[in-house]
Order: structure tokens, then sequence, then C-alpha cells
């Protein structure tokens, strides 16, 4: 296919219609590392697609955002059968150690950040993000526990409220 | 493969309009593909986009967004600032490369 010098340029469509208003909710339940990443990367592409992205975190994806454990989330094999390990070796002491060291640096290799690294970039290219409120009373936690981006502790029914007419991911 | 004129010069291009011979690209078309985009460079933009140009060169593939910040040094924020809303996108197509194929 050739055009001729009279035909309007071939230019990419960034803004399209149907891309304006678009926003995505990103429901982070889970405090794994392993379980960390895919709602990261997903807001962080979701971003850069010029998508207005929410991270909402709660019950144990409040791992991700608490200053006491966000540096340090771990993974195990230890009932998951996708690592196709036996799964007797997952309850040996020191595997999630090991399991976390090998993850963390395969994450390191292709250039990825660290959990509290990434959620700055997210911040940066401007996400959301949000804190649970019941997950935070169970625990006891304040705003002075959680990640300094996080724009607050809201209620789940404030998280609707927020999202309305946006894609959501429960994770 | 389409070809299309830009700047009153031929261009050969991928279906979506990025560049596919980073050879054909110069300064003065950069500017006229910027304004195709709406985009009006200044020093900070060039900043960028010769970061991207230097990196393509040295390693054979577009720099993610991540990686324009953490090795050429630009805030994310502003590289929001500079190309809105698709900037690792817009910053590839003004410098004449394509995408970035990285997640992060």
């Amino acid at each position: 296919m050739t055009t001729t010098d009279t035909a309007p340029a071939i230019v990419p469509s960034f803004d399209t219609a149907s891309s304006q208003g678009r926003k995505l909710a990103i429901i982070c339940s889970k405090g794994s590392l392993d379980m960390a990443y895919p709602g990261l990367i997903l807001a962080n592409a979701a971003l850069g697609e010029g998508v207005e992205t929410h991270m909402f975190f709660t019950f144990w994806g409040f791992d991700i955002i608490n200053k006491q454990t966000m540096h340090d989330l771990k993974f195990t094999p230890l009932g998951n059968p996708a690592t196709h390990m036996p799964q007797g070796l997952g309850g040996i002491p020191g595997i999630t150690h090991m399991a976390t060291s090998k993850l963390k640096k395969s994450i390191a290799e292709l250039d990825v950040p660290e959990v509290p690294e990434f959620l700055e970039q997210i911040v940066a290219s401007g996400g959301h993000l949000w804190a649970c409120r019941m997950s935070a009373d169970m625990n006891h936690l304040t705003e002075d526990d959680l990640y300094d981006e996080v724009e607050a502790i809201i209620s789940a029914s404030d998280f609707i409220e927020k999202t309305e007419g946006a894609q959501l991911l429960f994770i | 493969m389409p070809v299309t004129t830009i700047d009153s010069r031929p261009v050969h291009v991928d279906q979506e309009g990025f560049l596919t011979d980073p050879g054909e690209w110069d300064e003065d078309l950069a500017t006229a593909l910027a304004a195709q985009i709406g985009i009006s460079l200044g020093e900070a933009h060039w900043k960028a986009i010769r970061f991207l140009r230097e990196d393509f060169a040295a390693r054979g593939e577009t720099p993610t967004l991540r990686r324009v910040t953490v090795a050429g040094g630009i805030p994310t924020k502003e590289l929001f600032t500079l190309f809105p809303q698709k900037p690792a996108k817009k910053l590839a197509y003004v410098a004449g490369l394509p995408k970035p194929h990285g997640c992060v």
C-alpha cells in the first residue's frame, strides 16, 4: 500500500474519542509479592495509555502500602502448584526466603522497580492510591502508617462512588 | 509498507504511522511529526527525544518510559506534561522510532 502526495499523512490516532474519559479501578486484596505486581504493572500500563487509574488497597493488599511491610513482601511456593515444585518442599524453613529472593532477582533483571519505587512511579504518572477504611481499622493503622502518597483512607462505598463508570479489576 | 508524506518528504511508516526506518529521521522531521500530534517542541522535549535516539542506537530498542526516567534523568511527571496522555508512544513517534515493547 502506497499513498500519494495528495493523501493525508498517516498519523497515529493517539487521542481517539473512545479513549477519552476511560477509567480503571484496581482492587488489590493480596499482600504477597507475586500478587502485588499484576496490579502495579496494569496500573502503570493504563496510566501510560492515558487512562485515569485508581487503586484500592484492602485486606492483605494493605501490605503493599503499609510502610512496615511494603519493602518486604514475600513469595512462597507453598500452596502454589504453578511453581511445579513438590508441595512438601514448600514448608521447609528458608524456602520462602529463597523463593522471594529468586523472584525479586527475576523482576529486577527486567528493570522493573521494587514495590515502593513502583508506587512512586504510578503516582508520578497521575495514578490515585486509596486505602480501605475497614482494613485500617482492623489493623489499628492510620494514614501515618501508610505510604505517604496514599491520598486517603476511604470506605468501600466511597471507592465505588469515586470510580463510577470505571472498568474494574479485582486482584 | 505504506509511504506517507511528512514535511513534504516521503517516509516509510507502519500501519499506525510510526516510522519504520529510523535513518529517515532528522530533527526537522521531528518538528513536523510533533506538529502532526499537536505538540510544539521546546528544549525539554528535545532532551527526551535525543535520549531516545541515543538509547535506541546503543541498545536497538525503544526505551520504556521508566528507562527515560531512570537512565535519561527526566522525571516521569515531566514526561506526562511534555507528551500528554500517552508519553511513551508519543515520544517514540516524534523520535521516529517503533513503540516501546517493554511492559514497564
